[in-house]
């Protein structure tokens, strides 16, 4: 817990610098592959700069953000419940498709939907790994406030709002599922 | 009762996929960090000397520094006595403080910087051009969240009414009540705020690019971009920064609860 507490605040620049050290043209993975197996990541189309890369180096804070938030909810599971389905002849499988799953979907959703929006929001990471070249939102927003050549930043508000406007709807979901799963949280 | 502990052998399996993924990166930047410049060879401590060296590094880390001081500074004096205040005389208006708390946490940075530079437009220079101005004032509002919800669990910790009673009884005025009563007793919650929002202003990259600010994380982009062997060590010393600042705001939050300010640090 404590080291994915660490984890999550691991992002933007010095993150898309240590994914560029490992598998970059001359990261250490990718050299260790071609050295070693014969086999160029790259000519296989996992590439740093491109989309693939970006949901690599992205997974780097989801994980650990996941874990804390969903511990809370794994450790409200408890003993008794498991024991009481086992009691009455259900399967391992049975309890989690009956007891389980249903008592965590609420944290299970919520978690997915705070996940969501924290990639959606994303900026620095991306914007560093690609110089800004991945179409994304926020880097769509960047480039038409800082750009040279795409000078528009009435455009740029424009998808300001768009983001707000799905983030806004995002979190309307979150809140009462956050409530809702409070409720076993005693 | 008694239970087994038994590990499934697929756990560990997963664990070790789980620790080679975010270990491989770091050792990777270790390293990078390690080669030379000139030969690519192994092992020199070039690049770290190169950082050291490097008048821009120290300036942008202190302008960093500062900023994160600063930022922390005008926090805590906005919302102790605020929080002090709703929690003491108007305690409806808690949720209602709670609720804007989390709207810098669902505007993203690249949202709020396009809304920042607009709403800040025609403001005296002093404050438009200075990150002492525009980025503290940017930063003291991506704070708000993350102080408000640690010392809203520290308020709630302990008894203010009876706190404030027996300070005024005693014949001491607000400021004395709030600074030698109130203060003391939420000192580990306000230094976990002031952590977190230390290690958010110190990584923060987003408002700093698109309003053009020279901050450290923009030296850090900026040598990524331009030397690779030093920016693998500069890489490592900026994460050492997140680390000491996490660490510290584990240590103290221990103490009293810790709640949710730990939680999904700053955004990227």
């Amino acid at each position: 817990m404590t080291f994915s507490g660490v984890a999550a605040n691991f992002g933007g620049v010095p993150l898309a610098f240590a994914f560029i050290a490992t598998i970059g043209p001359l990261g250490m993975v990718t050299v260790f592959f071609r050295n070693h197996f014969g086999y160029d990541l790259t000519e296989h189309g996992i590439t740093l700069f491109g989309k693939t890369g970006v949901e690599l180096a992205y997974l780097y804070f989801q994980f650990p953000l996941m874990i804390l938030v969903i511990a809370p909810a794994i450790d409200g599971l408890r003993r008794e419940w498991r024991e009481a389905a086992l009691n009455l002849g259900a399967s391992n499988l049975q309890f989690w498709r009956h007891v389980g799953i249903p008592v965590l979907m609420p944290s299970l959703l919520g978690a997915m939907i705070l996940l969501f929006g924290n990639a959606f929001a994303a900026y620095a990471t991306a914007y560093s790994l690609t110089a800004g070249s991945i179409p994304i939102v926020p880097n769509l927003i960047s480039a038409y406030y800082t750009g040279n050549v795409l000078d528009n930043p009435h455009l740029a508000q424009a998808l300001a709002f768009g983001m707000f406007v799905v983030l806004a709807g995002t979190m309307a979901i979150y809140i009462p599922l956050q409530r809702r799963s409070a409720r076993w949280a005693k | 009762m008694k239970h087994r502990r038994h590990i499934a052998p697929s756990a560990v399996v997963w664990l070790l996929i789980g620790g080679l993924y975010f270990t491989i990166p770091l050792i990777a930047t270790f390293d990078i960090s390690l080669k030379s410049p000139q030969t690519g060879k192994c092992c020199t401590t070039a690049n770290y000397s190169w950082v050291l060296h490097n008048g821009d590094f120290w300036h942008t880390l202190k302008i960093s520094f500062m900023l994160a001081v600063e930022t922390v500074i005008i926090a805590l004096l906005l919302f102790v006595p605020t929080i002090y205040w709703v929690h003491l005389k108007i305690p409806r208006l808690r949720p209602v403080i709670a609720f804007l708390a989390l709207i810098p946490f669902v505007v993203p940075p690249i949202v709020m910087v396009v809304g920042l530079l607009k709403v800040f437009k025609g403001t005296p220079a002093w404050f438009y051009q200075q990150p002492w101005g525009f980025l503290a004032a940017s930063y003291v509002i991506l704070a708000f969240p993350y102080m408000f919800f640690s010392l809203d669990a520290g308020f709630r910790s302990i008894d203010v009414h009876t706190l404030t009673e027996a300070s005024q009884s005693l014949g001491a005025r607000w400021t004395t009540t709030l600074w030698r009563v109130i203060l003391p007793n939420i000192k580990a919650a306000a230094l976990a705020g002031s952590f977190l929002t230390l290690a958010i202003v110190m990584g923060e990259f987003t408002i700093a690019n698109l309003a053009a600010f020279h901050t450290f994380p923009i030296f850090i982009q900026y040598v990524n971009e331009s030397q690779g062997f030093p920016a693998g060590a500069l890489t490592l010393m900026s994460f050492a920064i997140t680390w000491v600042a996490m660490l510290s705001l584990l240590v103290f939050g221990r103490r009293k609860g810790g709640g949710p300010g730990g939680i999904a640090g700053m955004r990227r």
